[in-house]
């Protein structure tokens, strides 16, 4: 124990300020999907459209988000539109906006994706029985959609849940953070903490994302 | 906008891509050459080396790279296993690259029909030769966009190796942030870069898609 620096975890509240720090992480990536799933989806319909405008402003958009590092935009809301803007907000705040920035392209262009899938008939048939277009998203398409989101959407739960990571950068305490503090509160009493704080965050983060994404593949393969 | 401080700051960033681009460029063709190893095992149901590389996936897939990272650089020298910082860098991009190509090329290769299989067969065709001449060309051309949107992935990534003391371009522009107090112009500049570095691959990724579908027969 003394030599996997293992030892730490059984001092003080050590343990519980780790797994605090992953409730910090996972709090913010639940947010984020709840705003992403709840925007993507307005956002989505509005991509099928066929304006011109619209196609371009979300084509620019997502490709933004498939370029640009999620650490660049937590810099950019951070640091870049506080001192711009001249506002001031919290860095969790600024962890929020930049997931569901990035939430709501992925989720839009799901949803997008899933809307073109329905086949024309769909829309055509609701047309025929005279329902107005509110009434066809609402009650023919969206719940089909909905059955091919499900499992996507979840993915996206653990891949923000990884990217919370990097959270840190901007001065969040959470589950990476506090394993700094850790280490450096232990750095004589016990040097190996390192290797123990560190092995365990690992087991964490996996066993947390493993399980939720087990869930979405067995969820994709049930409802496909 | 401080045009002067701009172009003072160029041979700064111009490094610390050339540093990311090094180290990316080594990471995604490591994980690349993983990633085929790795689906093949899976593939051709290899016993035992079929179950580790089934844990490999799953743990590098269900974990972020910065704490890969961080147990990669400062808890493996705890245990004797020291590696320089760019070393880090690569082995890290090249694991957690390795078992996302590997799950893509995957399912490139479970995704080819059937009748393949069983077309090459009927036209005596030797189990490999089948392999190498009909499933393989057509598994990696059907995971060409998958494997793209790895690439750019992983070049995104390359992100958080400031945090291992890699003067990458994050880093640059934290540092240069923290010295100068240019905010606006670094992150610009940051922005900037990332698009140079990555842009070209998104444009590449699209051409490569549209020139590499083949593999539509039966499918």
């Amino acid at each position: 124990m003394q030599n996997l620096g293992l030892d730490v975890f059984f001092k003080g509240t050590n343990f519980l300020r780790l797994l605090d720090g992953l409730w910090v992480a996972v709090r913010i990536s639940l947010i984020s999907v709840a705003i992403s799933i709840i925007l993507g989806i307005a956002v989505g319909v509005l991509m099928t459209s066929k304006s011109r405008i619209i196609k371009v402003v979300s084509k620019i958009y997502l490709e933004i988000v498939r370029i640009m590092p999620q650490m660049v935009l937590l810099f950019i809301v951070y640091f870049g539109s506080t001192r711009v803007f001249r506002w001031n907000i919290s860095a969790e705040i600024s962890a929020i906006i930049v997931f569901s920035f990035w939430g709501v392209a992925e989720m839009g262009d799901l949803v997008r994706g899933a809307l073109i899938s329905i086949p024309k008939i769909q829309y055509e048939s609701s047309e025929a029985l005279g329902m107005a277009a509110s009434q066809t998203y609402l009650y023919i398409i969206l719940p089909q959609t909905v059955r091919r989101l499900i499992p996507l959407s979840i993915n996206l739960i653990t891949r923000m849940i990884k990217t919370t990571s990097l959270v840190m950068m901007i001065g969040i305490v959470e589950v990476l953070k506090v394993a700094q503090q850790i280490i450096e509160a232990n750095r004589r009493v016990s040097p190996n903490a390192t290797f123990g704080v560190f092995a365990v965050v690992f087991l964490l983060y996996f066993l947390i994302c493993w399980p939720i994404s087990r869930l979405a593949s067995y969820l994709e393969k049930r409802w496909a | 906008m401080d045009w002067n401080v701009i172009i003072s700051y160029l041979p700064r960033y111009k490094d610390a891509l050339l540093l990311t681009l090094r180290i990316g460029w080594q990471g995604v063709l490591f994980a690349l050459i993983t990633g085929i190893l790795c689906a093949l095992v899976i593939y051709l149901k290899i016993p035992v080396l079929r179950q580790i590389i089934g844990i490999y996936i799953e743990v590098f897939r269900n974990t972020p790279l910065l704490v890969q990272l961080f147990f990669i650089y400062f808890a493996l020298p705890k245990i004797g296993l020291q590696l320089s910082p760019e070393a880090c860098g690569v082995l890290g991009l090249s694991l957690l690259g390795g078992a996302y190509m590997a799950e893509t090329i995957r399912s490139g290769l479970e995704n080819i029909a059937v009748i393949q299989s069983e077309s090459a067969e009927s036209l005596g065709m030797s189990k490999s030769q089948t392999f190498r001449y009909v499933i393989f060309p057509q598994a990696l051309s059907s995971s060409v966009p998958g494997i793209m949107a790895n690439v750019i992935f992983l070049l995104k990534e390359t992100s958080v190796f400031s945090t291992i003391s890699l003067m990458d371009l994050m880093f640059t522009a934290k540092d240069l942030i923290g010295m100068y107090a240019k905010t606006i112009e670094c992150l610009t500049m940051l922005v900037v870069f990332y698009l140079i570095m990555i842009l070209p691959v998104s444009i590449l990724g699209n051409i490569l898609e549209r020139r590499l579908r083949f593999a539509e027969f039966g499918s």
